[in-house]
């Protein structure tokens, strides 16, 4: 039966969420109770040290309507991933009923029932979606298929064996009787939850594999997807604001008058740190904006420049740091080398920069406080409204939305923050939407970080010791503390140890350094966007030290690593590794093991005689286990791919003064479309369990393109972005 | 001031100032909230829409500039031929991620095979370079344009 409520899956997502302003506890009684359908609520381990003990709790929901119609209650967020298609296929597939079948509803915050049992709290981030989907969704279709096939067995007092479910029905095959999940709902939903289930064999997926179309594609096409940014609560003010132009700076005076005098500004909202106008339209407010005119206490960062943190980093790796990994004895094994090599890599800020620009909508009513917006952690965010509201959590009602870009940006509730100190100063729903300029003045910024390198070679050139001393921000240590322990977290140190090499002799070091007044946040590829570049520029340093190809370098140092080996073996050859090119063209390879998938690039680039670096093909090869739909996985690498060529060519986020320097797209340049290289991919067929790959290809990526540099013209670049100065031809 | 503006052939009168950007006209004061804001100074192309069918950054431009002008947004631009085309080649190449840049890329797309029905890679790299793109949707925008053409 095909849902006759919406035209396509996930249109419910186009229409304003205000007709759902039911509490989730009351929708699911009704649900359970009145509607005639089957709602399953899912025990599921909260993580695998909790599915040791005796604490499981509920992760996911599920309602099968008394019209046949599926709702999938989404944990994990849409921001152009393809969540939104691969997870239902998932439930689709064990639930044996078409893709299109199942709708799709945002799931409020709720860190109890919609916990990522990867991370532990409520949030879509680290690649992780799918992974911590993979089995949770499989056994919620398997067990709504067993309770409807148990029904219709009941029905027709048979044994559930002899029935089996087929295109959303019950099928009692030796009679040929067929009843639909619709007419089975009711009494399924009275029948005991199986204590077992069977999940279906990989050989018998339909769905699990194929190149599903994307469910939200239609009203991003039409124009009619809802994003945060377009939420219109009746009565709605849009505000805009600017925050201290210095980190940690408090408003000293603001002069309001020639903005109150704008036709369509409202009220001049004050914060300790930052000032918004209120208005009709966002023209309004900026044109408001523009006429304050502001006095700062600019604070103890006034002074603050880029090249005073990276001093103080460069000066933290000489100082001991925590110890990531440790194998053999790097120090003794370096005395003994016959070749050493030493190098010291940077990495900058970057900023996210979202096509969808910092908003948020919300409504502080005496009693409760409404909030619209796009985010990647639901929970978090109406922590942070009710703190700053002084609401107890459940006066706080969510509506999450479409995101326009996260890459972790919308991990973070800073912008909810904002949003609610201004509406507790405005009468009715406001909706703060940031500039440009604001957006990345006041992004939370991927860390800059200063590696120190060294290895020693043997007579061979092969490497008998690897050391790596680097300091930098924690994000984990902030965002989730328990995380953080020992001096280490899991995201700043991924990629730098347990590299795919088998090293005899291996020592990683980090320093944690905050840097003063400068927020930090993830970014794609997280840890891995720092640490990938300087693994595999350095180990391609080695190979131009051992005088060797740096593909067959690579291959002799991963027998241990037989699926790291294949990935990077097939990228090599399907790029035409070896084959000649014009002069000044390169190749350059990278490969990396990073949120559970294995991955290879082959860069090709060509630099300009003044130093212009154009990409101009890009080759991966991915193993990322079991592969729920392979067009995401390329579409994936190909965006990917972008994101880090951008880094990698132009992402710097420079402080002078205190201030950021970069304002818009004009000075934080994004890769266009005249730039855009053409991009292969090729998927490893694999049996294991899925990997990530929203992030992986942009940690990848980036020493592939700086590697291949490096072959057109003999320059190493151990600093990001690649500045084209270096590379002019000489003579 | 009280203008009047045709937006996908449907007058309406709106009290803005001059120098209001249409494209705040046009999602917070008639609520339509397909067309995009990105940058607000045109170098991103998300606010983009059809001014008399040619590809045009309505964060710049005035709402005193469109006079009897015809506005087309990504809400209409599927009646035209065109557009119809494009936005079925985005389907069937699946070109869309987070989908937010997609109306202002749209509507790029459009006016361009408009006017040229059988655009070439630097004619597509000429109309399209104005629209960024952060999921980095390149490789399938192209194909997606190339197959409306063959459509």
């Amino acid at each position: 039966m095909i849902s006759n409520h919406h035209e396509s899956p996930v249109s419910s997502l186009s229409k304003p969420p205000f007709a759902n302003a039911l509490s989730r506890r009351r929708f699911l009684q009704v649900a359970a109770t009145a509607s005639g359908g089957l709602v399953l609520s899912l025990s599921m381990p909260f993580t695998a040290e909790a599915a040791e003990g005796e604490s499981f709790q509920p992760n996911a929901f599920i309602t099968v309507g008394g019209d046949g119609r599926i709702v999938l209650t989404m944990p994990y967020v849409e921001m152009g991933q393809g969540t939104y298609t691969s997870i239902p296929m998932l439930i689709a597939e064990e639930l044996e009923v078409d893709l299109k079948r199942v709708d799709l509803e945002h799931a409020p915050p709720n860190e109890k029932f919609y916990v990522n049992p990867l991370l532990g709290v409520q949030a879509t981030g680290n690649s992780n979606a799918i992974r911590g989907a993979w089995e949770p969704m499989r056994n919620a279709g398997a067990v709504a298929r067993t309770m409807l096939v148990a029904a219709a067995a009941k029905r027709w007092a048979v044994d559930p064996a002899t029935c089996h479910a087929e295109s959303g029905e019950a099928v009692h095959a030796p009679t040929g009787r067929r009843l639909g999940y619709g007419e089975l709902a009711a009494e399924a939903a009275r029948m005991p939850v199986p204590t077992s289930i069977e999940l279906k064999r990989p050989q018998d997926f339909k769905l699990i594999g194929t190149p599903a179309k994307r469910l939200d594609t239609p009203a991003k096409v039409n124009g009619t997807a809802l994003y945060g940014i377009d939420a219109r609560p009746p009565g709605v003010k849009v505000a805009t604001l600017t925050q201290s132009p210095v980190f940690g700076g408090r408003v000293k005076s603001v002069d309001a008058a020639a903005a109150k005098a704008i036709n369509g500004v409202r009220q001049i909202v004050q914060l300790d740190d930052a000032v918004a106008v209120v208005a009709d339209h966002m023209g309004a407010a900026k044109k408001g904006l523009e006429a304050l005119v502001i006095e700062w206490d600019e604070g103890q960062h006034a002074k603050l420049d880029t090249a005073a943190i990276l001093g103080e980093l460069e000066q933290a790796t000489l100082n001991p740091g925590a110890v990531a990994q440790s194998i053999g004895d790097a120090d003794g094994a370096m005395a003994g080398a016959a070749i050493k090599v030493e190098a010291n890599y940077q990495v900058p800020f970057l900023a996210h920069a979202t096509m969808e620009p910092m908003n948020c909508t919300v409504h502080v009513r005496g009693d409760g406080c409404e909030i619209w917006v796009g985010n990647q952690a639901l929970a978090r965010v109406q922590a942070a409204a009710a703190e700053t509201a002084g609401l107890p959590l459940h006066k706080v009602v969510v509506h999450n939305h479409l995101i326009g870009g996260g890459f972790g940006r919308r991990l973070e509730a800073d912008g909810v923050v904002r949003a609610v100190e201004i509406a507790k100063q405005v009468d009715g729903p406001v909706k703060v939407v940031w500039t440009r300029e604001e957006d990345i003045q006041h992004d939370m910024y991927r860390p800059m970080f200063f590696d120190r390198l060294s290895a020693g070679l043997d007579a061979r050139g092969m490497p008998v010791a690897w050391k790596n001393h680097f300091a930098g921000s924690s994000i984990l240590a902030r965002w989730l503390p328990p995380a953080f322990s020992n001096g280490l977290d899991p995201d700043t140190t991924e990629g730098a140890i347990h590299l795919v090499y088998d090293l005899p002799n291996l020592h990683v070091e980090y320093v944690r350094v905050e840097p003063p007044g400068i927020p930090t946040a993830f970014w794609r590829s997280v840890g891995p966007s720092h640490n990938v570049f300087v693994t595999e520029s350095f180990m391609d340093e080695l190979a131009t030290a051992a005088k060797q190809d740096p593909v067959s370098y690579r291959l002799a140092l991963l027998d241990k690593t037989p699926r790291a080996k294949a990935v990077l073996a097939l990228a090599a050859e399907k790029a035409g590794w070896g084959q000649k090119l014009p002069s000044r063209a390169g190749r350059g390879i990278s490969i990396q093991n990073a949120f559970a998938s294995y991955m290879a690039h082959v860069a090709e680039v060509e630099v300009a005689d003044d130093g212009a670096v154009r990409v101009r093909r890009v080759v991966c090869a991915v193993d990322c286990g079991t592969v729920v739909n392979p067009d995401t996985v390329k579409a994936q690498v190909q965006s990917a791919v972008m994101f880090g060529i951008t880094a990698a060519l132009y992402g710097e986020i420079t402080l002078k003064d205190g201030r950021v320097e970069q304002t818009n797209f004009d000075t934080y340049q994004i890769l266009r479309m005249d730039e855009a290289p053409a991009v292969e991919v090729h998927i490893v067929q694999s049996t294991e369990a899925p990997g990530g790959m929203g992030e992986a290809g942009t940690s990848c990526i980036v020493p592939a393109v700086t590697n291949a540099i490096f072959a057109a013209t003999g320059k190493r670049l151990r600093k990001l972005p690649v500045d084209p100065a270096v590379l002019k031809r000489e003579g | 001031m009280v203008a009047t503006i045709k937006v996908n052939g449907v007058p309406q009168a709106v009290d803005v100032d001059d120098d209001t950007p249409l494209l705040w006209v046009l999602r917070d004061v008639l609520g339509m909230t397909g067309t995009k804001f990105g940058c607000g100074l045109a170098l991103c192309g998300a606010c983009t829409v059809h001014v008399d069918g040619v590809a045009t950054r309505s964060c710049i431009t005035p709402i005193d500039s469109i006079g009897d002008s015809e506005v087309t947004t990504i809400e209409a631009v599927g009646a035209t031929e065109a557009g119809a085309k494009i936005q079925t080649a985005w389907l069937d190449r699946e070109v869309v991620q987070c989908g937010y840049c997609q109306s202002g890329q749209i509507m790029s797309a459009s006016a361009l095979v408009a006017s040229n029905p059988h655009p070439t890679d630097d004619e597509i790299n000429e109309a399209m370079s104005g629209n960024i793109c952060r999921c980095g949707t390149y490789v399938r925008i192209r194909e997606a344009i190339k197959l409306a053409a063959a459509i």
